[in-house]
């Protein structure tokens, strides 16, 4: 069942702040994963290994690059569901 | 005459079966309280284990520890750190160029929770699902590691890996750091987190664990002749190794010398100890060798004494060997009969029981020993603390490990 993106940012935003202790409310589209949340690589490994998991979607590592914000990753989430 | 720099302890820290730091642990070995509890857990049933007591920690880690942190370490890791920040808090947070500080923190298996956790993962959902931290968590030297890093020390990081005697080889490490100049102040210890199934059922395979699934708080019976294996415990021991002068230069408070220490490999067998002990008693006498200290004035003892039918009595004969006649001024003690044995962590415990017990002039007691091994010819403290007497003072703690690793310190009174 494909979630939506309010739902995919939320559950996002879990496996964010579980990973780093940032309160989940931080965790918000705008917000950059390096410039912001301070995510180091070894933990953005982290986080698209658990998000792919739970939206049962498949990030490849090419993307990952791609994915500067938290809003980049919810938008390739969400259309990588359909 | 001799130019190197003295060792004091400064600081203490420990999370363990018996309580959540150093003084609830202390309080409750002096009490005479056992650790050892029934697993709350099925695996007994599940998997036929036929032991279903263990030491588990008082406190979990997980209320002293962030989310963040429980999930970026192994549980040997996650012990190590609560133990090594009480113990740097204890030691008065000391203002150190990380370049003059360093880190021994040893474990005996390392990070076994995640490398099954992972294993189980590859199995069950395929590789894609393995998380990128689980090498980091796994290697036996995480712990000293992120211990390193919270607290900045570039000096060196070091993991000695020996079984049962990893964290009193920590403790010597980190004393030849500072005696070769090469550190102004060593936290060292150990750590260990096996109370899981596969472990639990690898020791037991080697009948090496107590079975006295009816009575775990009286299943770690040291020299008891109804002693029938060790008890499975985890948890960490760290301590604050700093030279003397540096501690003094800052006013720090001082628990007491490491003086020395002595290790030794038996080069016998992959687990069973030498049978006339000559490893072990050669480690002890080097001990007091390097510490400048004759047999007379070590008044304790905390041996390894594991609770096992063999070993027991090989530590007991070699401790009578080194000795002689002094060995009867000297009261024993065998903490293990309350915290069970937590393996890597074993040493710095007992290293830590012991520098508590010069400082306050008491010998932990030995608990469930109702019979006493006839063959025992030692002063072994039963059931409540003994006296130790004032003045200048010294202990010895041997820890052994599996593979033939015999250490013994000598510590002295502050």
């Amino acid at each position: 069942m494909a979630h939506s993106e309010q739902e995919v940012l939320a559950g996002l935003a879990e496996i964010v702040s579980e990973e780093t202790g940032l309160p989940t409310d931080s965790v918000l589209p705008d917000k950059s994963f390096t410039d912001d949340l301070d995510i180091d690589s070894l933990s953005m490994m982290t986080i698209v290994t658990l998000a792919e998991e739970k939206f049962s979607v498949r990030i490849p590592d090419d993307e990952v690059k791609n994915l500067a914000t938290v809003g980049d990753a919810v938008s390739f989430i969400t259309s990588a569901q359909a | 005459m001799s130019t190197e720099p003295d060792v004091v302890i400064t600081g203490l820290g420990a999370t363990t079966p018996l309580g959540g730091d150093v003084a609830s642990t202390w309080d409750a070995a002096l009490a005479g309280k056992s650790g050892i509890r029934t697993l709350d857990n099925d695996w007994a049933d599940r998997y036929e284990i036929p032991v279903r007591f263990a030491g588990t920690l008082a406190q979990p880690a997980s209320e002293r520890l962030s989310r963040p942190e429980t999930k970026r370490m192994d549980p040997s890791a996650q012990y190590a750190l609560v133990a090594a920040r009480e113990a740097w808090a204890d030691a008065g947070a000391p203002e150190i160029d990380g370049e003059r500080l360093g880190a021994v923190v040893a474990s005996g298996i390392g990070g076994i929770w995640t490398l099954l956790d992972g294993w189980d993962v590859v199995r069950e959902k395929g590789a894609r699902r393995v998380l990128p931290m689980t090498v980091p968590m796994l290697m036996p030297n995480s712990p000293a590691a992120n211990v390193s890093i919270e607290f900045g020390a570039r000096a060196g990081v070091h993991a000695p890996v020996s079984a049962c005697a990893s964290g009193a080889e920590a403790i010597a490490w980190g004393v030849g750091m500072i005696r070769s100049g090469r550190a102004d102040v060593v936290i060292a210890g150990g750590t260990e987190a096996v109370v899981h199934p596969m472990p639990i059922s690898a020791f037991a395979a080697m009948k090496a664990l107590s079975t006295r699934n009816d009575d775990p708080a009286g299943a770690s019976r040291p020299y008891d002749v109804t002693r029938d294996g060790f008890v499975m415990s985890e948890g960490a021991g760290v301590v604050v190794l700093e030279s003397a002068e540096h501690a003094r230069a800052r006013g720090a408070k001082v628990y007491g010398r490491v003086a020395g220490y002595g290790m030794t490999g038996d080069a016998h067998h992959i687990a069973a100890p030498e049978p006339t002990g000559v490893g072990q008693t050669t480690a002890m006498r080097y001990a007091l060798q390097d510490a400048g200290v004759t047999p007379h004035d070590v008044v304790h003892i905390n041996a390894h004494a594991t609770s096992t039918s063999v070993g027991d009595m090989i530590e007991a004969r070699g401790i009578r060997a080194v000795f002689g006649t002094d060995a009867d001024h000297m009261r024993l003690s065998a903490t293990k009969s309350m915290t069970g044995h937590l393996l890597g962590a074993a040493g710095a415990l007992e290293s830590i029981f012991s520098v508590l017990a010069l400082r306050d002039r008491l010998a932990p007691p030995t608990i469930n020993v109702s019979q006493p091994d006839p063959d025992l010819d030692l002063d072994l403290v039963r059931d409540t603390p003994r006296e130790l007497p004032q003045g200048q003072i010294a202990a010895i703690n041997n820890s052994f490990g599996f593979g033939g690793h015999n250490v013994a310190l000598v510590l002295t009174s502050a």
